[in-house]
């Protein structure tokens, strides 16, 4: 029953026979047990990622390909794609999350682009647990050592501490890439072109990364797969970035991608499925770490740091001088055949595998996975939400203010290179990440936002809201929304209620990205988020892309002229406790419902920001913990107080009444942009002014120094107690 | 005559095109110089740029010292051209021996990229005669291994001889009298840990760092000898 170890059901087995009509080699079982994993070949998702709305005017590349491309000025292409690395991370966080990073970066640069910024999403469990401070540091370094090492900033993302991802932390990256001269595609056209593997050697590591460990749970012998982990080496991954730009400028590759999850056996399938051809590939070609290693450990090896190009005859030379110059490994390992064939064929001449390209890449199985909406959702929903008044309301503002979800992260992001490339224009911290593109004035804002607690409580509306708060931290800047990118974490898809939830949240993304004209270019699935049987909250983190039209014109979260006027646009609704920061920081419950979000509302207030950008000082979305913490950020950030006078009542100041932001600016802009929210039907309120050196919100008052000070330090202090090594 | 910029590329380097960029935007005639050439092109200043040059392994600067290149960067040097190194160039000038003293890690064993304060202690290089003494500086640090460290005879040398350059108004990373930028005796060899060419425009920040880069470009052969 070798199939079952390799993680193949005995049905997918029979359906490997009837397709060949015999048994597979075990070379060629190796190569289907990754292709058919639910990594690579999306079989339980598929069927419902058909219904997310992909097309758009501006939207160059759709799903499929190894990234988005999105056209965000004439001319000017960018890609942008999100993956996760969850299980590796929690296997082994340093290289797990420096391989994560690595890979969409691997991704990006396979279609011709130059990779300028990342983005974090990190979920950990409680930070009073030794392990997830080891998990923490863990993961930081490993973004950091890779991400600096390589030159692309990390510019943005978030951390989040929940309970439930204390056994399966998630960690999800986002890369932003500009086309630097062509944009290339993933095809093995031409028969008689030579196929050139570059970079890396292929060794023993990550064997089955993508079957045995991302698509099965965790249980207590997780730690035994230590062993399918990637090993990272930044400092090949920055000259093939260097080769691979220089190799397309010179327009020596007809076909290109990259080597992740599947190793070798991915992209000679995939190529060739695409371009219609055949490919024959000779393992005593591959430039091996270690000798002696199994065919099949070859073909599903997923060493880092490799690309694959596809060449013609007379340009092979050029192509394996320009990587010899950069000091990379690379060789002719196959050639494009007529037929439809994948073959493999050892070092005595022997074919080892052969079998249709399209049979590995396309023709996996499709899943529709029973799915039922679970009975303890209704016990939930109906459950106290934690919106009982507290007991003193400033204590419970720095309680909410001291939440390692709100507090200051700089920690974090203070390791992470996030200026390198001159185009930071606004970094970590604050609402979305603004970058002027290389040699250019054109700007892009990006954000990657999730919210686990709200799809826990109710996953439609929770997706939606996702979607809703990445395209409002967009607009923040100034800019208008564009494309999305997602990163579905979910549990085991085999169990129903699972299953609901990840149908709900797909539908609920489709159902924003359709309201909001922000197509989804593309993403990535991780199912088996669970260890023991204990499921993460379902967690769609949802990349958001948008465009300004001049990088000095964006708008940043912090309040910046003593004077302004602070204007709260939208509506607050104070039942909008269920799920909030202030709900689980002041009262430790996580229930009822989350708020719901009007998507002609959310569309109304990004037509409102985007279009009064110009006469604003400052704006900042309310999330978590709502319009006190909101205000509160801003204030932090500006060095800062303001006089507001609002009611002295947790509901109206925790509500996390979605589509809302607080903007101040000068007094004499107010009335503008009261007329342009008027005009769109936003509701606008005049809360205060700006200045001083107090948070005094009309109920209470507290010292800005003492704000500044919690936010600071709540997260530092909290990661600085002991870690274990595991 | 503009002044010419080279700016030397290792394998592993990253800020050479932020280098590049931030020179030419003031003005200079900038090449990139790549490590395993063994002359220098005709240029007016050599810039070891910022990056983790041969990975960083061993140890930052340790095998780049190796790279062809660095030979010709000596020679340069000690004809009197003017060489600095930013960030991991501060690091392979230490280890090649063209400055004193080594980086060790950061006291609080972090990576750090972040704004910091800069005071120039010493006006009187070509490196940063369009300050004053006493200007504070707003540049941004990016480095895991910024801790400069010297043996106190060496340190004392460097006092007496006013060679430290910049000093951290609030010291980041540990470093020894809060040394963050120093100078050979003969005023034209200068390594700094912050990153002057990231702080050379409003937009992005601050742009102190490019009365660092225009003292340069004013002190060059080109520029100084123009009729």
């Amino acid at each position: 029953m070798i199939h079952r170890d390799l993680g193949l059901t005995d049905e997918e087995y029979k359906a490997i026979q009837d397709r060949l009509g015999r048994d597979p080699s075990y070379t060629e079982l190796a190569m289907y047990s990754v292709m058919w994993s639910e990594h690579c070949s999306y079989k339980s998702s598929r069927v419902h990622l058909r219904n997310l709305p992909t097309e758009g005017p501006h939207i160059l590349v759709g799903p499929g390909e190894g990234a988005g491309i999105i056209e965000v000025a004439p001319g000017k292409a960018v890609a942008f794609k999100i993956e996760s690395h969850n299980h590796p991370s929690f296997v082994e966080p340093v290289n797990g999350a420096a391989t994560g990073v690595g890979g969409i970066v691997r991704d990006i640069l396979s279609m011709g682009a130059r990779p300028i910024a990342l983005l974090d999403s990190l979920r950990f469990g409680p930070l009073d647990e030794a392990r997830t401070r080891y998990l923490v540091d863990g993961v930081v370094h490993g973004i950091s050592s890779y991400g600096n090492s390589i030159g692309v900033p990390t510019v943005g993302g978030e951390v989040v501490f929940e309970d439930c991802y204390a056994e399966n932390p998630l960690v999800n990256v986002a890369c932003l890439g500009v086309i630097d001269t062509k944009l290339m595609n993933g095809k093995a056209t031409g028969p008689g072109n030579a196929v050139i593997l570059i970079g890396s050697s292929t060794g023993r590591d990550g064997i089955g990364g993508a079957s045995v460990l991302a698509s099965a749970e965790f249980d207590d012998e997780s730690h035994e797969k230590r062993p399918s982990v990637q090993v990272g080496d930044p400092f090949t991954e920055k000259l093939l970035i260097e080769a691979c730009l220089e190799l397309i400028r010179e327009d020596l590759l007809v076909g290109f991608q990259d080597l992740g999850a599947g190793g070798i056996s991915c992209p000679i399938s995939e190529m060739t499925a695409k371009a219609g051809t055949g490919m024959t590939v000779r393992l005593d070609a591959v430039h091996l770490r270690e000798p002696q290693m199994e065919p099949f450990e070859i073909m599903i090896s997923e060493s880092q740091e490799r690309m694959m190009a596809v060449v013609e005859p007379g340009n092979v030379q050029r192509v394996l001088d320009i990587c010899k110059k950069w000091g990379l490994h690379a060789g002719v390992v196959g050639r494009v055949d007529d037929g439809d064939a994948v073959k493999v064929v050892d070092g005595a001449g022997e074919t080892i595998a052969d079998v249709p390209a399209v049979s590995l890449a396309d023709e996996g199985p499709v899943y529709e996975r029973p799915y039922e909406r679970p009975g303890w959702i209704d016990e939930i929903q109906a459950a106290d939400p934690g919106d009982k008044e507290p007991p003193d309301l400033a204590q419970a503002f720095l309680d909410v203010l001291a939440s390692p979800n709100v507090a200051d992260k700089s920690w974090v992001w203070e390791q992470y290179d996030h200026m390198i490339f001159l185009g930071t224009v606004q970094g970590p911290g604050g609402d979305a990440a603004v970058i002027r593109l290389p040699d250019s004035d054109v700007a892009v804002a990006i954000t990657a936002d999730g919210h686990g607690r709200y799809c826990y409580l109710d996953p439609y509306e929770g997706a939606r809201s996702a979607v809703v708060e990445a395209a409002l931290n967009v607009a923040c800047t100034g800019a208008r929304p564009l494309a999305v990118t997602n990163c579905l974490n979910f549990g085991n898809p085999e169990k129903p209620d699972v299953m609901w939830q990840f149908a709900q949240a797909v539908e609920g993304i489709g159902d924003a990205c359709k309201a909001l004209g922000t197509p989804v270019t593309g993403g990535n699935v991780s199912f088996y988020n669970e260890t023991s049987g204990r499921p993460i909250f379902p967690t769609p983190v949802i990349g958001m892309i948008g465009v300004l039209d001049r990088p000095d014109a964006a708008v940043g979260s912090a309040l910046s002229g003593d004077g302004d006027v602070l204007l709260l646009l939208g509506d607050t609704d104070p039942a909008d406790l269920g799920g909030s920061e202030f709900a689980s920081r002041v009262h430790g419950v996580i229930a009822g419902r989350p708020p719901k979000v009007d998507l002609a509302d959310a569309r109304d207030m990004i037509d409102l920001l985007v279009e009064v950008a110009g006469s604003l000082s400052s704006a900042h979305d309310c999330s978590h913990g709502g319009v006190a913490i909101s205000l509160a950020e801003s204030a932090i950030a500006g060095g800062r107080g303001f006089d507001c006078d609002l009611p002295a009542d947790h509901r109206f100041l925790f509500s996390e009444s979605p589509a809302r932001v607080v903007v101040s600016c000068a007094p004499d802009n107010a009335r503008q942009v009261a007329e342009a929210a008027e005009k769109r039907g936003v509701t606008v309120q005049q809360i205060g002014t700006v200045g001083g050196t107090e948070l005094r919100f009309g109920g209470f008052t507290v010292s800005l120094e003492n704000a500044k000070h919690v936010a600071a330090h709540s997260l530092a202090d909290a990661l600085a107690g002991p870690t274990i090594a595991s | 005559m503009n002044p010419r910029v080279g700016v030397v590329v290792f394998p592993g380097s990253n800020c050479d095109l932020d280098a590049q960029k931030a020179f030419r935007d003031l003005g200079a005639d900038v090449v990139s110089v790549w490590h395993d050439e063994e002359t220098l092109p005709e240029v007016d200043v050599v810039v070891l740029p910022g990056g983790f040059a041969h990975g960083d392994y061993l140890r930052t600067g340790a095998i780049a010292r190796f790279s062809p290149i660095m030979d010709a960067v000596r020679s340069f040097a000690d004809a009197g051209g003017l060489l600095i190194g930013i960030c991991n160039g501060f690091q392979i000038l230490c280890e090649a021996g063209l400055l004193p003293g080594a980086l060790r890690k950061n006291a609080g064993l972090k990576f750090l990229c972040k704004w910091v304060d800069l005071r120039v202690e010493n006006a009187s290089t070509p490196f940063t005669n369009a300050a004053s003494p006493g200007d504070v500086l707003r540049i941004p640090i990016n480095h895991f291994e910024g801790n400069w460290y010297a043996e106190p005879d060496v340190l004392d040398e460097l006092k007496a001889n006013d060679q430290i350059v910049l000093r951290y108004v609030d010291n980041p990373n540990g470093s020894l009298d809060d040394v963050a930028g120093i100078c050979n005796p003969e005023r034209n060899v200068f390594g700094l840990m912050p990153h002057p060419e990231r702080a050379c425009e409003a937009l992005l920040g601050s742009t102190d760092g490019a009365v660092i880069l225009r003292s340069i470009l004013a002190s060059s052969p080109s520029l100084v000898s123009a009729p």
